[in-house]
């Protein structure tokens, strides 16, 4: 059975949520922690509603209606999302309430709004959607469990329509913390220079992409979600590329069948290592695209990627922001995202041109 | 892709035992789980009973064989997941192709709170080695590495009902030849940060909750961890096991971010579709464990939705939330443990403290405990905020 991937919606720190080509003007950075370049939200939400949503609700739900509108669907029979830190700005704010004041007098919309699955559960209440829904929260695998949990469900035959997606949010409490653990940059980078930078640490990155998979191919589709995959903590390199041949084999390819790689490189010398070693072992001569200098780092980042996969697909072109090695050929049928988290999670997606 | 999904055995720590065993023994001695707190630090400590776990930290880490300075989270999900495993006879886990799928709402909390009190006195103060373990899913990967699991390992949160997703999924893995085992349910640690969330929004009972009861004020809050071990066809034939995971839904009530509608939509699509998928009538439930947390809210759309369901032929019900307090993320994986025994069994499990008919509705749960029914087929239902309702339906082998 081919599921297609009718619609996809994009809010990232690049001008993905307005259409047009794929990375035409470039948002170039020079600091270590990158924002959404916020669409106007009102579109889609009522005015007093949006004073209450955090960002993270409103890029979910911007993302979500965004897919769907370019699916043309306005009533999936599914939403799954996948989310690492879930609302972490309402979190934060109802926990530094509960410290300041003691546990007393606190008012309840910061904790309503905390719970992982808000941003599920606004985009069903908002859409009138009863069913399915569901929410991953498993660190650099959420959003590809998000989408393993589509792929079995449109396969049960128990939907036409799902939508799913990854979404994450940076707030000021989480970019302080996450920066005394080491991760980003000591000093910035800028955009076009990052994935050459010869020192560790990275950006932070967020934002929401989302997409309308089905099993019927829709006007919109330009390709097919032909597989996805996770990999926990990899013993060696040797552990990752054995995954990826089988994966590939899984899906009836080999590496020469590919036209195009996506790497999750940023910048992180020792992170991207294991990116030279895949392409070394198995795709040498094959172009590679990369998008984390462009939305920065975090866990459900891979949804970017195969975001911008899936546009690449629909344009038959790798914009120049995104090149990182080679010659893109002529006819881009089959594109692998290759994706990690912190070393410890690995994921692929394939696509495929329909 | 129809391939059937089994319960090989199940674990589970709680406010009334510390395995199975004690917490069935708690509910043929009819002694709930709530009392004064003991473990949690809070101010509200004298006003709200909870049933917490009655082991302190120290306790847990040596059941649980790991570290005593990580999350309780982690401490519970371990015990709970070990029995489980252990129950299920599959002996050496690096033998097969294992998945863990774990529930739970706020991951590694009861460190971050602590983390935040001396964090927002100093942005550099705190130790990190209180936050490593925030997320919901390190909590998760913690125990898969404790177990030996690497396959899949995943973790859902979608409040009250987490525990019951993972279930669902993890038979979608099994029934989609990813893994052979899938080793599913929930864990939560009370935190400070529930406690005063669930208290803002004014459900919680000063006294030991009354599901299903007219008089019900709101819901005690508990802590603990249950994992089922899911199991596929070919695996089940070597082994004896409790019941088949027949049946299961999750629909969205879309109605409101914490309430649920009135007519209890969400809810009667969830047990409707777990009926369907199960291929029964409603009359062939022999028992249903109730999410019934006790809220005014909840049982009323929770009971309108059965009645709608299921009248005129009323399956016996109880609320094991009446002694296990609500469990929150782990509720559905303790509660379908609870169920799937149930089958095993034939025990139906009592609720406690109902006296007075809920006049919306014309059934009531059962009061005594008893075993050694004939029990072909029962439901188990979570449902949470955001909309999250969930049914999942065990059935006897045949």
């Amino acid at each position: 059975m081919q599921i297609y991937i009718n619609g996809t919606g994009c809010i990232s720190p690049q001008e993905t949520a307005q259409g047009g080509p794929l990375l035409a003007a470039p948002r170039e950075y020079e600091q270590v922690r990158l924002a959404t370049v916020d669409p106007d939200y009102k579109q889609w939400i009522d005015v007093k509603q949006i004073r209450r949503m955090s960002r993270v609700v409103k890029m979910g739900v911007g993302a979500a209606n965004l897919s769907l509108e370019a699916a043309g669907v306005t009533a999936p029979d599914a939403i799954i999302t996948g989310t690492a830190y879930g609302c972490l700005d309402d979190t934060g704010v109802f926990l530094t309430k509960m410290v300041n004041q003691q546990e007393e007098m606190l008012t309840p919309t910061a904790f309503i709004q905390s719970t992982h699955n808000t941003v599920a559960g606004q985009i069903a209440l908002l859409l009138g959607c009863n069913g399915y829904n569901n929410t991953f929260v498993h660190r650099g695998f959420s959003f590809e469990n998000a989408l393993l949990d589509a792929i079995m469900i449109l396969k049960e035959g128990s939907a036409q329509h799902i939508l799913a997606g990854g979404v994450d949010e940076i707030t000021n409490h989480s970019h302080q913390l996450l920066s005394r653990f080491g991760l980003y940059k000591k000093t910035p980078v800028k955009t076009m220079e990052l994935l050459n930078s010869p020192s560790r640490g990275t950006i932070a990155g967020e934002g929401a992409a989302f997409f309308t998979l089905g099993i019927a191919k829709q006007p919109g589709a330009v390709a097919e979600l032909s597989g996805v995959s996770t990999l926990y903590k990899p013993l060696w390199e040797g552990e990752v590329i054995g995954h990826i041949m089988k994966f590939l084999e899984d899906n009836n390819c080999t590496p020469a069948d590919i036209d195009l790689i996506v790497t999750g490189r940023n910048g992180d010398i020792d992170q991207d290592e294991i990116y030279e070693e895949v392409a070394d072992a198995l795709f040498p001569d094959h172009a590679e695209a990369s998008f984390k200098h462009l939305c920065g780092e975090y866990p459900t980042a891979a949804a970017f990627g195969v975001w911008m996969a899936n546009a690449i697909i629909a344009q038959q072109e790798v914009p120049e922001a995104a090149v990182f090695f080679g010659r893109t050929p002529e006819k881009i049928k089959k594109v692998l995202i290759y994706n990690h988290h912190q070393g410890t999670h690995h994921s692929l997606v394939l696509l495929t041109a329909c | 892709m129809n391939e059937k999904v089994w319960i090989a055995g199940g674990g589970v720590i709680c406010g009334i035992g510390l395995d199975v065993p004690a917490c069935i023994q708690s509910f043929r001695d009819m002694k709930p789980g709530m009392e004064a707190m003991q473990h949690l630090s809070s101010v509200h400590r004298s006003t709200f009973p909870v049933a917490e776990v009655k082991a302190d930290n120290a306790t847990l880490a040596d059941m649980a064989g790991m570290p005593e300075n990580i999350s309780r989270t982690a401490l519970l999900s371990m015990i709970a997941a070990r029995e489980a495993w252990q129950s299920s006879g599959l002996g050496d886990i690096s033998q097969y192709r294992v998945g863990f799928v774990s529930g739970n709402t706020v991951g590694g909390m009861d460190k971050t709170e602590d983390f935040f009190a001396e964090y927002l006195s100093d942005p550099r103060g705190g130790r990190l080695q209180n936050l490593l373990h925030h997320e919901c899913g390190s909590i998760t990967e913690l125990v898969a590495d404790s177990l030996g699991v690497r396959h899949h390992i995943s973790t859902i949160s979608t409040a009250c009902s987490s525990g019951a997703n993972a279930l669902m999924y993890g038979s979608r893995l099994i029934r989609n030849n990813i893994v052979d085992v899938v080793i599913a349910g929930g864990t939560d640690a009370l935190t400070r940060f529930t406690l005063n969330g669930f208290n803002t929004l004014m459900i919680l009972d000063q006294q030991p909750c009354r599901p299903f009861d007219d008089t019900r004020t709101g819901l005690n809050l508990g802590e603990g961890a249950g994992y089922v071990v899911l199991v596929s066809d070919s695996l089940a034939a070597r082994l004896q096991p409790w019941c088949r995971l027949s049946g299961f839904a999750n629909a969205n009530d879309a109605f409101h971010q914490t309430a649920s509608s009135p007519d209890g939509t969400g809810n009667y699509l969830a047990m409707k579709g777990a009926l369907d998928m199960s291929g029964l009538q409603p009359q062939q439930i022999g028992y249903i464990n109730l999410h019934g947390t006790g809220t005014q809210n909840n049982d009323v759309s929770e009971g309108i939705a059965i009645n709608r369901l299921f009248a005129p032929y009323f399956p016996a019900m109880s609320s094991t939330k009446s002694f296990t307090g609500h469990t929150l993320g782990a509720s559905g994986g303790i509660e379908a443990v609870f169920s799937a025994l149930a089958v095993k069994e034939g025990i139906i499990y009592p609720n406690a403290r109902f006296e007075h008919q809920m006049k919306e509705l014309p059934f009531a749960p059962v009061t005594a405990f008893s075993a050694g029914h004939d029990l072909q087929h029962v439901m188990s239902n979570s449902f949470g905020f955001g909309g999250n309702c969930s049914s999942l339906v065990f059935s006897r082998a045949s």
